[in-house]
């Protein structure tokens, strides 16, 4: 019966079964985004309240702080589908790779640029060499450097595995790069959501902001299984698999 | 280790045929340090402050133009095939190639950079930080190097995608050495940052030899 369950598995480890997986998923991690999106904007725009200190222009750590989350796990997420396309030599993991780069890269930008934003009324200015910042603008630095690696090599397979080497690289890099970085810490306030400690903002804040990071989450999923569904397409176009396709044939 | 010595041999003789090469990045280390005064103005104190950074800098900038000379002429003739098909582990001969490396494109910026310092009137306390600094950080520069240079062997466009991919993984060689200088010029001393320059040398010096190996047998693949 185990034996039954890994070969179900292991399955979808194969671009061909995992297509029409994708396909069938990601409707519902669009609705899923949709909801989650829905309910995180109406509390982070008329049930949390407005900041003593801050007023309404707090507002946008409701985008910030999520993206800039998700800009984190995802190059996480991506350096283990690197590392398990080297260790196994799976096709799928290099392409999931693949896919979630941009929504990385895209995700550590709206978090530097909403940052700004943020930091302009509040600081003053629009960015300071704080180490936050910093690292996060070095994480989009990497995020580009994979994708541009990626697509300077022609042979998909290399490309898959000198992506995930520079991707593992990377993520070893980033802890010490952050800490590094954080000897020059300046105007940034402290965390203010802690694992530990009991939050230090109101609840419904909180909520808001889970809520929204949940909503960037399924996005981000909905969005890397779309993509990972063109690049099968894109690299298996020779395939017979492909061409039975009615979205192909059509 | 006669393998390793024998590699290191191999390049420096090489080198020295061909010395244009070599003395360009040195040069280009020199004249770059020279220009940031012509930039920002002769005064000494700025120049004072800002002199470890733009050392730095110009050390990062130097020891990138020949990382891709690392493997690609070998590449190119075939060298770096027979290499990997050799008895000896490849890790071993990578080690060689980095330790060449270091010795041609390291270590001169090393003995120079306190002349450098000197036009911007560090002391020479200061100059003796900064070698230091440069001593445990240029080897780190070549060993992080050879990752990139290894992953963008024989692609179009390698030199500038190196460099993409390289600079911000030299993030905190940069911050731990120009700081120990300006720590050691503010009062601070520099101990700490040497200490984390050499740890993170260490790290290099047993990781960075085999994700380059293995970058290279996707290369050749």
């Amino acid at each position: 019966m185990n034996e039954n369950k890994l070969v179900h598995w292991f399955k979808y480890a194969s671009p061909q079964s995992f297509y029409p997986l994708a396909g069938k998923m990601i409707p519902w991690f669009w609705a899923l985004t949709a909801v989650f999106g829905i309910a995180g904007l109406w509390i982070s725009f008329f049930v949390a309240p407005t900041d003593a200190q801050q007023g309404e222009g707090y507002r946008i750590i409701f985008i910030h702080v999520p993206t800039s989350w998700m800009s984190m796990f995802i190059y996480i997420v991506l350096a283990c589908w690197a590392g398990l396309g080297l260790a196994l030599n799976t096709r799928l993991s290099g392409m999931m790779a693949q896919a979630l780069a941009p929504t990385g890269a895209l995700m550590a930008f709206l978090s530097l640029w909403t940052g700004a934003f943020w930091g302009k009324p509040m600081w003053g200015t629009w960015w300071v060499w704080d180490a936050r910042l910093t690292s996060e603008l070095i994480l989009l630095f990497l995020y580009l450097g994979f994708i541009a690696l990626q697509a300077a090599i022609d042979d998909p397979r290399r490309a898959d595995k000198a992506g995930a080497i520079l991707a593992l690289v990377g993520v070893v890099n980033v802890p010490i790069i952050y800490f590094s970085v954080k000897w020059w810490n300046t105007l940034h306030q402290g965390s203010s959501v802690s694992m530990t400690k009991s939050p230090s903002m109101a609840t419904t804040m909180l909520w808001g902001m889970l809520l929204m990071a949940l909503c960037f989450w399924m996005y981000s999923i909905a969005v890397a299984l779309m993509r990972v569904r063109a690049i099968i397409l894109e690299r298996e176009a020779h395939t017979e698999w492909v061409k039975l396709l009615d979205e192909v044939k059509s | 280790m006669n393998a390793i010595l024998a590699i290191i041999r191999r390049d420096l003789l090489l080198a020295m045929r061909r010395k244009s090469e070599v003395l360009t990045a040195v040069f280009f280390f020199v004249i770059v340090t020279s220009l940031f005064p012509l930039g920002i103005g002769p005064e000494s104190a700025l120049l004072k402050k800002i002199a470890p950074g733009v050392l730095w800098v110009a050390a990062l900038l130097a020891t990138m133009l020949g990382l891709q000379r690392m493997f690609a002429p070998d590449h190119h003739d075939g060298t770096l095939e027979q290499m990997l098909l050799s008895p000896t582990p490849l890790g071993l001969l990578v080690g060689g190639k980095i330790a060449a490396h270091w010795l041609l494109s390291g270590l001169p910026l090393v003995l120079l950079a306190p002349v450098l310092g000197l036009q911007f009137d560090l002391d020479a306390g200061a100059l003796g930080v900064l070698m230091l600094a440069l001593l445990l950080g240029t080897p780190l520069l070549s060993l992080i190097g050879a990752i990139g240079a290894a992953l963008t062997l024989g692609l179009r466009g390698g030199g500038v995608l190196l460099s993409l991919l390289v600079l911000p993984l030299y993030v905190p060689a940069l911050i731990f050495g120009a700081g120990a200088v300006e720590a050691h010029v503010s009062g601070l001393g520099a101990g700490g940052h040497l200490s984390l320059l050499a740890a993170l040398l260490a790290l290099a010096i047993f990781f960075a030899p085999w994700a380059t190996t293995a970058a290279l047998r996707i290369a050749l693949e």
